[in-house]
């Protein structure tokens, strides 16, 4: 099996770099869209190394959800509120800089650290399951897993709300901001003169 | 079910027989069905132009494309090899890389996802266990290739084109993949493989259109929705938008977006037909028919004839799809944006929902019905 073993290597090799090069444009580009761009390029490539760990369905719902969902409504955002303006320049930017680096530095050393001190040689590679995997992942999350699993989906689910209540503040019978009751009639119309032009 | 042709082993069998071993032989192997089913992708592509172009003639009273061969059949290749040598422009204020990134973006991952269409039993590139979600994962990088060229082309009309094509894309995806899952569900399994052999136990009656009639409705809109047809194509309304996202493109990037949509269109229309309309089943089970004419179904006269009947199916049900969706384009009128999100979120999302739970009720009431 060495062209088998030789293409994974190249493949591997190739998504790993990636990962690095893409996830430290993501943070060192001065253009925030490319960063956007660039942190798509990332999720995917993490997927790719899914991919090459077997795990086919991590892999595509990595794709579903960082790429489809998150960068995407990432990229909207910056679409919509895409002002050109220079960035004011920060007075202790030097500082700064060495305070977030050295942050990093500190956390790359303890992912070393777990590297080196975890045994990671499983104990049967035979026993793989790949295509099976989906299935053992649904008798997780409905066994073992069904607490976190819910958690999270109310944790998301209250997410939504609040988002919703924000951003509607015409279904509050007062507004947030100004405290002024909401003319309840003009529900159903923009919400912008209903909460600047009140006297 | 373990029956059929399966080309890659008499393939790799006859190599070996030459003396290769069986990795250079697979490694031959490999390119082979991804060139074909591309070449069929493009060819496809070309038959859905011709069939637009002659269906809207037919409907505004026209005669279409006539002089291009006969009844005009060479005017797609014609339309191509205009697009071919046209110049490529890059505006000048444009972002270059993202403004050539975005086309390719948007075509990937549509000609990626024909890896899981299968045509026969193992007429497919790759019986990959997760199927169907490969597809779901896949068509969701599109929006971003969308909003790359919308971005890049730094035009008013194409970024807001970009943007509606993504809120579009993200909101029928929720109600696609809902009725997906409630196929999987009956199903058991993503492959489409498996989608397609659970409908086969009594020709047209077992198709799962008779079992998911609303989810087979919500999937055509959502899929016309996702391949921005017409009455969904918001994204390039040239009323309001110019031709949204692709108003700056021309040349080759611009006809990377057209293949694009068509690749989409048939795409959709395949998968269709093999969550609803029973893939390459013909209407009237095949082993039915050769045991009524006392044929042996592993004979291989009777092999070839059962892989070329599937064939014929998956086209023919794919292509009365797609002319469907020509007839709705050139006979509907185009829904504002405000309707569409409405559509989506508050009409597609409840009933494909309703659907998914009343699909899980049946199935522990009736399993044999609705069990696979």
């Amino acid at each position: 099996m060495s062209i088998a073993i030789t293409t994974q290597f190249i493949c591997f090799t190739v998504l790993s770099l990636v990962v690095i090069i893409g996830a430290l444009g993501v943070v060192l580009l001065e253009s925030i869209v490319y960063s956007a761009f660039l942190l798509g390029g990332v999720f995917m490539s993490v997927a790719g190394l899914y991919l090459l760990l077997n795990a086919s369905f991590v892999a595509a719902a990595q794709v579903l959800v960082y790429v489809g969902a998150v960068n995407v409504l990432i990229i909207f955002a910056i679409m919509l509120v895409n002002k050109k303006e220079d960035l004011k320049p920060i007075n202790d930017i030097k500082s700064r800089r060495i305070i977030s680096t050295s942050i990093c530095l500190t956390l790359l050393s303890l992912l070393i650290r777990v590297d080196l001190t975890n045994v990671w040689s499983l104990s049967s590679p035979q026993n793989s399951i790949g295509e099976e995997s989906t299935i053992r992942i649904g008798e997780h999350l409905f066994s073992d897993y069904l607490l976190p699993f819910e958690v999270a989906s109310v944790l998301l689910l209250m997410a939504m709300i609040g988002a919703i209540v924000l951003a509607r503040r015409d279904v509050m019978s007062k507004d947030i901001s100004t405290g002024l009751p909401v003319d309840q009639e003009l529900i159903e119309k923009s919400s912008e003169p209903l909460l600047t032009n009140k006297n | 079910m373990e029956y059929g042709l399966d080309l890659e082993y008499s393939f790799n069998e006859f190599l070996k027989g030459l003396g290769l071993s069986s990795e250079i032989a697979h490694i031959i192997w490999l390119p082979l069905p991804m060139l074909l089913v591309l070449v069929a992708a493009v060819v496809g592509v070309l038959v859905t132009v011709w069939l637009e172009r002659k269906i809207s003639a037919a409907a505004q009273q026209r005669i279409g494309p006539e002089y291009a061969g006969a009844l005009g059949v060479l005017q797609p290749i014609a339309d191509g090899l205009k697009l071919l040598v046209k110049e490529d422009i890059i505006p000048a204020k444009a972002d270059g890389i993202l403004f050539t990134a975005g086309p390719i973006l948007v075509l990937v991952p549509v000609i990626l996802s024909w890896l899981i269409v299968p045509f026969g039993q193992n007429l497919l590139i790759s019986n990959v266990g997760i199927g169907i979600f490969l597809w779901i994962a896949l068509s969701s990088i599109q929006p971003i290739g969308l909003l790359m060229s919308g971005y890049a082309s730094n035009n008013k009309y194409s970024l807001l084109g970009g943007l509606r094509a993504a809120a579009q894309s993200i909101s029928y995806e929720i109600p696609l993949a809902l009725s997906v899952l409630a196929i999987v569900l009956m199903t058991n399994s993503l492959s489409t493989i498996d989608i397609v052999n659970q409908q086969s136990g009594a020709g047209i009656l077992s198709w799962n259109i008779w079992r998911q009639p609303v989810g087979f409705i919500v999937f055509w809109i959502c899929a016309l929705a996702e391949c921005e047809r017409l009455p969904f194509d918001l994204p390039e309304a040239e009323e309001e938008l110019v031709a949204g996202y692709q108003t700056e493109y021309a040349g080759m990037k611009f006809a990377l977006f057209y293949l694009g949509s068509y690749i989409n269109l048939i795409l959709s229309a395949l998968l269709v037909s093999i969550l609803y309309l029973g893939g390459w089943g013909f209407p009237i089970p095949v082993e039915l028919i050769a045991k009524f004419l006392n044929l042996p179904i592993n004979a291989p006269f009777i092999q070839v004839f059962t892989a070329s009947i599937g064939i014929v199916m998956t086209v023919l049900k794919a292509y009365l799809l797609v002319f469907i969706a020509i007839l709705l384009r050139w006979t509907t009128p185009r829904v504002r944006i405000d309707q569409l999100l409405d559509l989506g979120w508050k009409f597609l999302l409840p009933i494909s929902l309703a659907n998914l739970l009343i699909t899980a009720g049946l199935k522990l009431a009736f399993p044999q019905f609705f069990g696979g």
